[in-house]
């Protein structure tokens, strides 16, 4: 049974489409990042798997059930953005109150030790930081055991000391075999705790694949040549190839395969002029997502 | 993942889960609740200070109502118990505005909690919150001077406890009506305003005719009548119907507006 379902999402609000047709599926014990920008959907689509936002179109199964009832019956948890703690509950009060809400629950003393706050139980949540309230809604999440854990932007206003002991305490709990999917718009979270990649933009999947595959199509280099191309079909369709554009008589190729484009272009079309330069890691990220580049899809494709 | 990645630290992850029972609803959580609500010192000023405050002043403090005998201080005591549980009851339920405007109820969608069960436990912590309002009024009252039939110290208790539901409904429906975190500062001087239509500072006989007469449509009017029934006897059809119709028509109103909330989604 998977894990986490998505049938042709679409999301509207108003005029706005927030999620566009989307359909992701992932197996137990997958850790997937949700990769992409502010504002690429990824917050919406979340709140469509937890049932905090209804799709106008599309089907949505956890463990084979709604939403809800994974809720109800503890499958699923999740740290979000917008959560919000009560002041003067102190962080053990917090976590008591959240546990008598389920069927059944782990201990207490179990999840503030696992989320690394056993130290300030007594503390008042109006008096824990910004890292510590984040892993004290990573403790509550951790309550019923979920077999799904979903992060949205988890470290999202931590110092780097914060995000550390964050992904420490994450990272250590996933090796119990728990189904993992966290948004975020940092590449190399991304890089380092995933081991699948979904990138999405403008509510699309765009790009779907091990870290390998995706890390490699971000990476990938750019070529250029003097041709002026009729069908530019021909070269998306070589394998490895990201983005084609036609500028001028100039034609830019982002791939991940530099050899197979070059020798394309030199054996079986009159281009002149190859030049093939190696692009950096984020402004690959940003290309691969921006608003207009023409993409083909990698790896597991959506 | 690979079965050598697991680290066997405990049993794995169970898939075997059932449902939550009562939508969430526990004793743990009420109680948790309750204690918190109480740390609230501008609550418990609302509730017991300010209530034993003004019965010294128009009591005590009173040379006519002391002269007047027990009768006025035992009815000035029972309006202040009404005033405190009011403001408890009312304060209880709006403190959902509280809540969804800091994004707790949010969290707790993530959560088995269903949304009746959440409000329940609203009630009951605003219920509370009245009791110990008339209970702390009754007990000041009775340290300095009040002597009413015992009988009278039940009945009157009860009614004004009782009674006091209907500002939990009003409550919890300006808690839905306004996602606000000062929502109280807005109702407390509304609050004053009922408070005297219900006759808690002066007798409403001591009002002018048409403000008698509009009175009687106020929420407060039947509750503080009811209250002070036992002591100075004027139950009637109408103030109890006023309490009935009031508590129906905050609930229906909060009802709808929680309805609203949590189906927005």
């Amino acid at each position: 049974m998977l894990a986490i379902d998505l049938q042709n999402l679409t999301k509207r609000y108003g005029d706005v489409t927030a999620v566009n047709d989307l359909t992701l599926q992932v197996a137990p014990g997958e850790i997937v990042a949700f990769l992409g920008p502010n504002g690429a959907g990824k917050t919406t689509t979340i709140d469509m798997m937890l049932g905090l936002a209804r799709p106008n179109a599309g089907s949505v199964a956890i463990y084979g059930k709604s939403p809800a009832d994974a809720i109800a019956r503890g499958e699923v948890a999740a740290v979000m953005q917008t959560g919000g703690l009560l002041k003067d509950f102190t962080v053990a009060e917090t976590i008591a109150y959240t546990a008598s809400l389920y069927p059944t629950s782990r201990p207490i003393r179990e999840v503030l030790e696992r989320a690394g706050i056993a130290e300030i139980a007594d503390r008042r949540v109006g008096k824990c930081s910004g890292g510590e309230q984040q892993r004290l809604r990573f403790a509550m999440a951790l309550l019923s055991d979920p077999r799904l854990l979903i992060l949205d932007e988890p470290t999202t206003g931590m110092d780097v000391e914060g995000r550390r002991e964050f992904w420490q305490a994450i990272r250590q709990d996933a090796t119990r075999g728990r189904t993992i999917l966290f948004a975020t718009h940092y590449l190399d979270e991304a890089d380092a705790y995933a081991d699948r990649i979904v990138l999405i933009r403008n509510g699309s999947i765009v790009a779907d694949g091990t870290t390998a595959e995706i890390k490699n199509l971000a990476s990938g280099r750019r070529v250029r040549a003097t041709l002026e191309v009729d069908n530019v079909d021909d070269l998306r369709a070589l394998e490895g190839v990201i983005a084609v554009e036609q500028r001028g008589d100039s034609v830019f190729i982002n791939c991940s395969n530099s050899d197979i484009v070059a020798r394309y272009l030199l054996t079986s079309t009159a281009a002149r002029d190859v030049e093939i330069s190696s692009q950096n890691l984020e402004a690959a990220f940003v290309a691969l997502t921006s608003k207009d580049a023409t993409l083909a899809t990698a790896g597991r494709s959506s | 993942m690979s079965a050598a990645n697991v680290v066997p630290l405990e049993s794995s992850i169970t898939a075997d889960r059932r449902s939550t029972r009562f939508g969430g609803f526990n004793p743990t959580a009420l109680r948790l609740e309750i204690t918190r609500v109480l740390r609230n010192r501008r609550t418990l000023f609302f509730i017991l200070v300010f209530p034993s405050l003004f019965f010294f002043i128009f009591g005590l403090g009173n040379k006519g109502a002391r002269a007047a005998g027990d009768i006025a201080l035992g009815y000035i005591m029972i309006s202040m118990a009404v005033y405190g549980a009011m403001v408890g009851n009312t304060s209880g339920g709006a403190s959902v505005a509280l809540e969804r405007s800091l994004g707790w109820s949010r969290q707790l969608r993530l959560t088995p909690l269903h949304p009746m069960a959440y409000v329940t436990m609203k009630v009951l912590t605003s219920m509370t919150l009245g009791l110990i309002a008339v209970v702390g009024t009754f007990v000041v009252g009775a340290l300095n001077g009040v002597h009413m039939a015992p009988q009278v110290w039940l009945m009157s208790g009860l009614a004004a406890w009782a009674c006091s539901f209907v500002f939990a409904a009003f409550g919890l429906f300006v808690g839905f009506l306004f996602p606000a975190e000062n929502v109280m500062q807005f109702v407390g001087p509304l609050l004053a305003v009922m408070a005297m239509f219900g006759g808690l500072f002066i007798p409403l006989s001591q009002l002018p005719k048409g403000m008698q007469t509009f009175a009687m449509y106020t929420p407060m009017y039947g509750v503080g009548l009811l209250a002070r029934a036992p002591l100075v006897g004027g139950a009637t059809v109408w103030a109890a119907g006023s309490v009935v119709i009031w508590t129906l028509v905050f609930g229906a109103g909060a009802m709808i507006l929680f309805r609203r909330d949590t189906a927005r989604v």
